[in-house]
């Protein structure tokens, strides 16, 4: 089961960021292994089109679900198509690390 | 004289772009055949001054493309070569974003399987008409919602097919993006619109940094002269940029503009000064060229 967080910064110290599209990074992490890796997100430097190509990054990599603080209507529709899970978090989340304990324990907010 | 176009822009927005391209307009019609352009498309206005009666509407089209999916291999070509990010490969199907598409048509060219065709869809609208004065009206407007401005300037720009021995003014949208750049870079001489504050340097060393890169002519208009502070004649001072003209700030200039009245019309001597302008960049678009 892999989970993709935007995140601010390359570890999961970093604050997670609340945008998908324009997030400077995506930490990939591994539900079953605990193994994890952080990607810089080259759709930040894009004019357009952020959000599809941030979530076909996220198809490409096999993503199950994306963890953002929001998805824009692009991106929405192409991770729909991917059938990658979408759910979201808020400010008070401090650290990636934090964002994915609140995903084991239920506390995001899906998206459908 | 050949096809002359002058574009007018800003960087900032609210400088008086509007009031210098319809002042400008006004002045020189029917000394010469005048076509005005109005090229900011998601708010276009110098209507409310010009008043021209349209004569003519057509839709503002762009192809978009649709994927057969019997054809489609999924080989994700057309996802790699779409600069504009309106196609993308997810589960093995190619999906259509059509509010991304700039339709370039690159796609359908480059599919190896011929699954890619074109349909038409409407992002807006072209107007044309004439005005009172006998200036030559045009206008691209953008569908609220619609998100690309710049397929409806290159659009209503070649609708308009300005003539030999005629003047186009271009009014452009405010900024320096790509809506700008469609706009003025073809444009024979540029009249940037600026105010003396922070903001309107700012912006105007944006947009001479747009003008560096067209290669076109240029010159600057300081309008609301008396405000603000003494940094944007300055800067201009230690470029190759003139500085055109200076308009105060006045109330009598707000209350005609706030009426829809066009500038040169209700204080004649800019009808004068605006004359003598057109004559400077004649001036200078000849000398440029005779380099």
């Amino acid at each position: 089961m892999l989970l993709m967080i935007s995140s601010q910064g390359d570890s999961l110290h970093s604050q997670p960021s609340l945008r998908f599209g324009r997030a400077p990074y995506f930490i990939q992490y591994d539900l079953n292994s605990d193994e994890w890796a952080a990607y810089q997100n080259k759709a930040v430097m894009e004019s357009g089109g952020a959000g599809v190509v941030a979530a076909q990054f996220l198809s490409d990599h096999e993503t199950d679900v994306a963890l953002s603080g929001r998805f824009g209507p692009n991106a929405h529709q192409a991770l729909s198509a991917a059938g990658i899970q979408m759910q979201t978090f808020d400010g008070q989340y401090e650290t990636v690390q934090d964002v994915i304990n609140g995903y084991k324990s239920g506390n995001l907010t899906g998206v459908s | 004289m050949n096809a002359l176009k002058i574009a007018v822009a800003s960087g900032k927005g609210g400088t008086g772009k509007t009031m210098v391209a319809t002042s400008l307009a006004t002045s020189i019609v029917p000394e010469f055949k005048v076509n005005f352009i109005d090229c900011d498309v998601e708010a276009p206005n110098a209507h409310l001054f010009l008043r021209p009666e349209i004569k003519e509407t057509q839709p503002a089209n762009i192809r978009v493309p649709v994927i057969d999916e019997d054809k489609c291999t999924a080989c994700g070509i057309c996802v790699q070569i779409c600069e504009f990010h309106a196609l993308a490969k997810l589960m093995d199907r190619i999906l259509v974003f059509p509010q991304l598409c700039h339709g370039c048509g690159s796609c359908q060219r480059n599919c190896p399987e011929g699954a890619i065709k074109e349909i038409s869809r409407q992002i807006g609208s072209l107007k044309a008409g004439t005005t009172g004065a006998g200036i030559q009206y045009y206008r691209g407007e953008l569908t609220t919602s619609e998100p690309m401005p710049t397929p409806i300037i290159n659009q209503v720009k070649k609708w308009a097919d300005p003539d030999e021995n005629s003047v186009t003014i271009l009014d452009s949208p405010p900024g320096a993006s790509c809506s700008v750049v469609a706009t003025l870079h073809d444009a024979d001489f540029v009249l940037l619109v600026t105010e003396p504050t922070p903001f309107g340097l700012h912006d105007l060393k944006q947009m001479l940094g747009v003008l560096s890169q067209t290669g076109s002519p240029g010159g600057v208009i300081i309008n609301r002269d008396g405000i603000g502070d003494e940094n944007v004649e300055k800067y201009l001072n230690r470029t190759d940029y003139p500085i055109l003209m200076k308009i105060p700030y006045e109330n009598r200039i707000a209350f005609g503009l706030a009426k829809g009245h066009i500038l040169s019309e209700f204080m004649p001597v800019y009808k004068a000064r605006f004359k003598k302008l057109f004559q400077t960049m004649l001036g200078r678009i000849n000398g440029g060229r005779s380099r």
